[in-house]
């Protein structure tokens, strides 16, 4: 068992051009180190130099926004799926 | 270049008319990996604001699963500015810039200022321009109306610059 993880059209350059991954980790934020470690440059995406989640990504642990569940300290375990999206908003 | 067919030009543009004075978004999804904007999903503005538009996080989801057990992607991102021009906002670069957002979307801007209900006025008009949006750079390009995708693509009819 592993943690699936769905990776936007975009971030697909890093996985080899695959819609899912799998990895691990007890946090998201260690899910997203072992993810980099296989898919280099994926952590630079979704983290920024400040250590947190970019603002202009959604990241959800099942059907959870992690916004509300702890951001990157989020606890992820084996079996569940995390899914990358891009942030839609803007305004005039 | 966006080609939309006339069905989804004017779906978009009655959105944005319905949605006045609020800010109407939504997406115009196609076949991943396609330029065809097939599929029109208007979308709730979580924010339910004149200035600002944003997908509720839930409806973001559960947008984004049923495109993808549709194979499809959104081919447009699309809202509207209800007082402004139709041009993107700094706030509408900095989210179209994001590290996942694919800069491969036609971001289509509708601006409902001078509509009729707006001004009182017959013969209203409502701007609709697109734009490709990649690392903050903005270039707007043509937009193609079809009379329908399901036959081909022609006659055209239309072309705004």
């Amino acid at each position: 068992m592993a943690i699936e993880v769905r990776i936007p059209t975009i971030l697909r350059t890093h996985t080899g051009g695959n819609k899912t991954v799998e990895g691990s980790g007890g946090t998201l934020a260690a899910l997203i180190d072992d993810l980099d470690s296989q898919h280099a440059g994926l952590k630079d995406r979704l983290v920024t130099e400040e250590g947190k989640l970019h603002r202009f990504v959604n990241v959800y642990v099942n059907d959870e926004d992690v916004r509300f569940t702890g951001a990157l300290d989020t606890e992820v375990k084996d079996g569940d799926s995390v899914t990358i999206l891009p942030a839609v908003a803007g305004g005039c | 270049m966006l080609r939309i067919d006339r069905a989804t030009y004017d779906a978009i543009v009655a959105h944005a008319r319905k949605d006045h004075p609020d800010e109407a978004c939504g997406v115009v999804a196609g076949p991943e990996g396609t330029e065809r904007p097939e599929r029109i999903v208007p979308m709730l503005n979580a924010a339910r604001s004149p200035t600002f538009y944003e997908f509720d996080s839930a409806d973001l989801l559960a947008l984004y699963r049923d495109l993808d057990d549709r194979d499809e992607w959104p081919v447009v991102v699309y809202h509207s500015h209800t007082a402004t021009e139709a041009y993107p906002s700094r706030t509408d670069i900095g989210y179209a810039s994001g590290p996942a957002a694919d800069p491969r979307t036609h971001y289509v801007l509708v601006s409902t200022r001078h509509h009729g209900p707006e001004t009182g006025l017959a013969g209203d008009d409502v701007e609709f321009r697109s734009y490709r949006i990649v690392d903050g750079e903005v270039s707007e390009e043509e937009v193609e109306i079809v009379e329908s995708y399901l036959f081909g693509h022609s006659p055209t009819t239309v072309v705004y610059d």
